[in-house]
């Protein structure tokens, strides 16, 4: 097995287990920033199609191939990262009060004035 | 600074020419990818909690853009004209996309871009099969087939979904004769092809067959999968996409590319996981398995003279006396486009003193953590949105639950039939409240296609109507009490 084979196999094992370990701990409200946010993040393949087009003495048609992947990527980029912070921006901490007097409340109140 | 990179242009362009067809990374480029490989695994991380999500996509920002003007520091790229306009084709064709889509639609948006990075991840093995060919080593070559199966197959795929998610294409299950017979043919021939494309690279002819292939599995797979079964798709087709990135950095040997493609496998592969267990079904039945019904009892034997309906001048004289209210949301409320309806109404009992929470089913949306979205949207805060593991344990303390637009996720067959058709899968158990109000236009079955014995229980009233509609005329009844 040749030395790049066998390296990007290690790397691509233990990124696969840091990505199971670290996306498990995210909590199920934001699953859906998630799925936009990793789809952002996976195109850095940007990288590579920027790598096989701009090298010199390409034919034309790894050219064009490279540069519609250019531009697939970069919407794929600028597109994610936009459409995750939008989504992220939506989620609020409670900032009414909840009701005062109601019995069965168990929820602590919110608002700590003096936190810090 | 030109002394030091004078000999790396050198050896860059050496091995280029010896036909070589990566050069090797000048050391600044892999210390930039190795930071940027850091600050995506941070992005994850910070992403788990609402508090430190906007952080996590930060640094995620961060990491790309270094990369990306690393990699245009690298010696062997030459040629700016190209990249740069195709780049900012890409930049001015997503802003507005991404600024105005409404989150309704995000799902299928989403799937719009596991099509292009999917295209993007496909494009460039082909690229590096053209540019190269013959040239390329076994290993490269396989993994070039494993970056065009999985990046065309998810291009065609998404695209397919996200017209379903759409509705432009049919969303009901579809199925023709020999459906699985032929779709599994079809993956048999991509792979062959593939395998000819290994072993035949000079051959002109073996990989457009191979790319055709891959394509037409591609819409074959997701074809007949109905609407109700799209999470599950989108979060696996999330993994292909993420697995096609990762393939391609295996071909041009680049880690950071290798390691983003891996962060969007896996997480792909855990949401489908936890969707097919929301849903109590395996990947394989998703995938190729047939929609069943019919099986289940006869929808007059359990509703005949049980059904109770109620108005909205009676829901909210029965909320005006609630103390605790549970919301069921589901993908019909999506559909009713009633989330700001539903949190004028969050909003209208909080005042009144009655203490909101909502009970959120993992497949309660179009695409995983959908509904969860559309009610932070809808100005809810994140604490009163319940996981279902959080909210049965508190379902008996509850007065009233609202369902709206859901139904299979509430069906108490899941739980006390073993005979049903969805027997095992896990739900919300709205039926241990005092009382259940069901916000549903008529009776007719969900996505399972099997009736409800919620609907004909003591406890449950019937409030057939609008999603949007009955959540504003129970406010507009409440304002008046």
């Amino acid at each position: 097995m040749d030395a790049n084979l066998e390296s990007n196999l290690f790397v691509f094992a233990l990124a696969a287990f840091l990505g199971y370990e670290v996306v498990r701990r995210v909590s199920p409200q934001l699953h859906t920033p998630l799925m936009s946010l990793t789809n952002a993040i996976s195109a850095i393949s940007v990288v590579g199609a920027i790598a096989v087009t701009g090298v010199s003495h390409n034919p034309a048609l790894v050219v064009v191939l490279g540069s519609i992947a250019i531009t697939a990527a970069m919407i794929n980029v600028v597109g994610g990262f936009l459409m995750t912070d939008r989504m992220l921006k939506m989620f609020k901490k409670r900032t009414v009060k909840p009701p005062a007097h109601s019995p069965g409340q168990h929820s602590p109140q919110p608002q700590e004035p003096n936190r810090g | 600074m030109v002394d030091c990179s004078a000999p790396i242009f050198a050896a860059g362009l050496n091995t280029a020419l010896l036909g070589g067809h990566h050069a090797p990374m000048p050391s600044y480029v892999v210390l930039i990818y190795l930071a940027a490989a850091i600050l995506f695994a941070l992005s994850l991380k910070w992403l788990s909690t609402p508090r430190t999500a906007r952080v996590g996509v930060l640094a995620g920002e961060i990491g790309m853009a270094a990369a990306i003007i690393a990699t245009l520091f690298l010696p062997e790229v030459r040629h700016y004209q190209w990249i740069l306009v195709a780049g900012l084709v890409g930049v001015i064709a997503a802003i507005p996309v991404a600024l105005v889509v409404p989150m309704t639609a995000v799902p299928q948006q989403i799937a719009m871009f596991h099509a292009f990075g999917a295209l993007a991840a496909a494009l460039v093995g082909t690229a590096e099969y053209y540019a190269h060919g013959t040239a390329l080593g076994t290993s490269t070559l396989i993994a070039i087939g494993f970056e065009s199966l999985l990046g065309y197959l998810t291009f065609t795929g998404s695209i397919v979904a996200a017209g379903k998610l759409q509705e432009i294409l049919p969303t009901a299950p579809m199925s023709y004769p020999f459906q699985n017979f032929v779709s599994i043919a079809t993956l048999g021939a991509s792979v062959i092809a593939g395998a000819l494309v290994v072993l035949y690279p000079a051959n002109a002819l073996v990989f457009p067959i191979f790319v055709a292939l891959c394509l037409l599995f591609g819409v074959l797979l997701i074809m007949p999968i109905g609407g109700g079964d799209m999470p599950t798709v989108i979060a696996l087709l999330n993994s292909y996409a993420g697995l096609s990135a990762s393939a391609m950095g295996f071909v041009i040997n680049n880690k950071l590319l290798i390691i983003g493609g891996a962060l969007e496998g896996s997480s792909g592969f855990i949401l489908s996981m936890i969707m097919c267990k929301a849903m109590n079904r395996s990947f394989v039945n998703v995938l190729f398995g047939q929609v069943q019904a019919g099986k289940a009892q006869k929808a007059d034997d359990i509703y005949g003279g049980n059904i109770k309906s109620v108005n909205a001048e009676e829901v909210a004289a029965i909320l005006d006396g609630a103390i605790r209210v549970v919301i069921v949301p589901g993908y019909g409320l999506a559909v009713a486009q009633a989330q700001h309806a539903t949190g004028q109404l969050f909003n209208l009992l909080q005042e009144r003193s009655v203490d909101v929470q909502f009970g959120i089913h993992p497949v309660a949306g179009r695409m995983p953590g959908h509904m969860n979205v559309l009610l932070a949207e809808a100005d809810i805060p994140y604490d009163n949105l319940k996981e279902m593991d959080q909210i049965n344990p508190e379902m008996e303390n509850i007065d009233v639950a609202i369902v709206n637009g859901a139904n299979d996720v509430v069906n108490p067959d899941a739980r006390d039939n073993p005979n049903s058709p969805i027997a095992g899968m896990p739900i919300i158990n709205v039926d241990k409240a005092g009382t259940v109000i069901v916000i549903k236009r008529s009776l007719s079955p969900g996505f399972a296609g099997i009736p409800n014995p919620l609907f004909a229980a003591r406890n449950c009233l019937m409030y057939f109507a609008d999603g949007k509609k009955a959540m504003l005329d129970i406010i507009a009844e409440l304002e008046k009490l």
